[in-house]
């Protein structure tokens, strides 16, 4: 028995092909204008017919871009080297510290605990710009001003949070007695939490660490103040684009191809684990 | 010989609330213990003490002798089952009941000769490959007994191990368990809230409620001379038929409006406000009238092996009496019948705190 009719169904495909059409437009057209001088983008209409050039690419791997004004050095494979650094750093090292923490938070009622989980958590509703200015002066007095691993440290304030967040939950709902049991029969606390707890909080870990990596790709303010063009990431990178003779539209679609690119990847293969994730871990058992 | 588990004036409170209050109990090797009780009674409370998973508020635990107290799970020696199983989800079944051997760092092959001589023992050898989500409620109740089997610990709490499983597989395993517990030479606690369960298991029962035990000793005994109207009202099924009444200065009592003697003894008690206690198989029934108790037969409920009958008195009390199905004698309902109590189904309490009044030996 089958109680969607035909009429049905063909107006559900008609929607879920508009909202498609909708949020993939822009990536759409972002892609074509990629492939397309400034002089084909800035014409009045505007046309999917073009001869396509790979010239933006061209100029984005090589570092050397040709306007009507000249010759300019770009710096964009570096700062695109600098966001996989930077981001796959700073989650690498949320996880080392953010996991155990979850942990705790979520096994141990300690004092003070609910406060110190909440101030973490605090630190996602602060404005950045708010805390850059006495962050740029206090690290100008370290010396950590343009160094990663400066950049790498103010990325936890994005990562650390999140982490804890979403993978306390994950903890919170494996049952205590799994543990217990592992423990009964012979093993040390640190056993059981590598070999029962991280594993059975994987999904919650996989997508928190994902969700993780993308804010940290996608920050721009913190790079911004925090280090010059040799440490910068490509979305302060991109800021080059915007020259003397003009916005190079070709060269910005090809680097946002390009800096879309890895996340899109990293996201298309763990989605799976990310809507089981952010699913699994709201709701409690 | 020092005693092979003992627990010595245990308690242990979360925040304001007690749950287990001055506990001791002793158990000698391979000895099998039932701790019996009603749900919220702190049975399971008392079972993660031992193990290691919490810690006494006060007292102290032993096993061979040595204080277990602040002593961490893993060094206790122990295996334990779970109401719940507590499987690990992400291994499968030989993975799970392998753990307690892994961890005490034994090679490939005696883990696995290990894990073969448990599955065996408890038929679940050919589902050893699967995840736990892959198995009936009945395997993973072996599979997690097998993981407490295991590493044959010289303790092994189980935790109403048969609480989640078809009433069909609890049968079975009622008469299965003795035997593999006997097998693994272990000193068992086991925790239930099943009667049968405890009278079937049990060398010795130590029946929990309000946080203490009420009564410990052999099976037999506590059917037999039920420390308190709570726990003659635990164990047996149809439940014992209890009267409030008064003890007359001849001994007899007064149930139903008729004066009934029982034991001579029991004028000790006159004038005590007492209440009596009759075990279901302790009512004679008589067909027609006769010298007992007058009484008709409201309804007749076959039972297998025995016929239970729901009495009525002529004042109006109701009572229950169990017969052998096999009787030749079984009245029929709605007949007039006459009652007569055997001495030793019956027993008799103090009304206000409830402990047993013995005639003679009290």
């Amino acid at each position: 028995m089958d109680h969607t009719s035909t009429l049905e169904r063909v107006i559900r495909g008609i929607l879920i092909a508009l909202v498609l059409i909708f949020f993939l437009f822009p990536i759409f057209w972002i892609v074509l204008m990629s492939f397309q001088t400034n002089e084909t983008i800035l014409r009045i209409p505007p046309s999917i017919v073009f001869e396509p050039t790979l010239s933006n690419y061209t100029a984005l791997i090589t570092g050397r871009l040709e306007t009507t004004a000249g010759n300019l050095d770009i710096a964009f494979m570096k700062n695109l080297w600098n966001s996989v650094l930077l981001s796959s750093a700073s989650v690498a090292l949320s996880l080392v510290l953010g996991v155990p923490a979850a942990y705790a938070f979520a096994r141990f009622r300690f004092r003070l605990g609910e406060d110190i989980a909440f101030t973490l958590l605090s630190f996602r509703f602060a404005p950045p710009l708010l805390v850059l200015l006495p962050l740029s002066l206090y690290f100008k007095q370290l010396g950590l001003t343009n160094t990663y691993i400066g950049l790498i440290w103010v990325y936890q304030l994005i990562c650390l949070p999140l982490i804890l967040w979403i993978v306390r939950g994950y903890f919170e709902d494996i049952s205590p007695d799994i543990e217990h049991a592992y423990r009964i029969a012979g093993n040390s606390w640190w056993q059981t939490f590598r070999k029962i707890a991280v594993p059975l909080a994987m999904p919650g870990i996989a997508a928190a660490g994902l969700l993780a990596f993308i804010f940290a790709w996608n920050n721009f303010i913190f790079a911004l103040i925090l280090a010059s063009a040799d440490k910068q990431p490509v979305t302060v990178g991109a800021l080059a684009f915007v020259t003397a003779s003009g916005i190079q539209y070709g060269q910005i679609a090809a680097a946002i191809v390009l800096s879309i690119a890895p996340t899109l990847a990293l996201a298309l293969y763990a989605q799976r684990y990310l809507v089981e994730g952010l699913s699994l871990g709201a709701v409690k058992g | 010989m020092p005693h092979h588990l003992e627990l010595a004036s245990v308690s242990k409170s979360f925040k304001s609330n007690k749950v287990l209050d001055d506990i001791s109990l002793t158990a000698d090797a391979g000895e099998i213990v039932v701790i019996f009780g009603p749900s919220g009674t702190g049975k399971t409370v008392l079972l993660r003490l031992i193990a290691g998973v919490e810690e006494p508020t006060t007292g102290k635990i032993s096993i061979d002798g040595q204080d277990m107290v602040d002593v961490a799970p893993e060094h206790r020696d122990v295996g334990m089952a779970f109401q719940n199983f507590a499987l690990f989800p992400h291994l499968n079944a030989f993975e799970n009941i392998a753990s307690p051997l892994r961890a005490r760092s034994q090679g490939d092959a005696q883990v696995k000769e290990g894990v073969a001589r448990v599955a065996k023992l408890l038929k679940i050898d050919h589902v050893l490959n699967h995840a736990p989500r892959q198995l009936s409620n009945g395997q993973k109740q072996r599979t997690a007994l097998a993981r407490a089997l295991a590493s044959s610990p010289k303790l092994l709490l189980l935790d109403d191990p048969l609480r989640n499983v078809d009433a069909k597989l609890r049968f079975e395993m009622r008469l299965e368990l003795p035997r593999l517990l006997r097998q693994a030479k272990s000193t068992v606690l086991y925790v239930t809230q099943d009667y049968k369960e405890a009278m079937a298991l049990a060398d010795r029962i130590a029946v929990l409620n309000g946080g203490k035990f009420v009564q410990v000793a052999s099976p037999e005994e506590i059917y037999r001379h039920p420390a308190t109207v709570g726990v003659a009202r635990l164990f047996g099924d149809p439940t014992i038929n209890l009267a409030e009444t008064t003890v007359s200065s001849d001994g007899a009592i007064d149930f139903a409006g008729q004066k009934v003697a029982i034991d001579r003894s029991y004028a000790m008690f006159k004038d005590r406000p007492v209440t009596f206690g009759v075990r279901p198989e302790a009512v004679d029934v008589k067909n027609g009238g006769g010298s007992g108790l007058a009484a008709k037969v409201m309804a007749v409920t076959p039972l297998n092996e025995r016929t239970v009958l729901l009495l009525q008195t002529s004042s109006g009390a109701e009572l229950l009496a169990s017969l052998p199905s096999s009787s030749a004698h079984i009245p029929k309902s709605e007949s007039s019948v006459s009652i007569a109590f055997n001495p030793n189904g019956t027993h008799l309490f103090d009304r206000e705190t409830g402990a047993a009044l013995r005639g003679g030996r009290a």
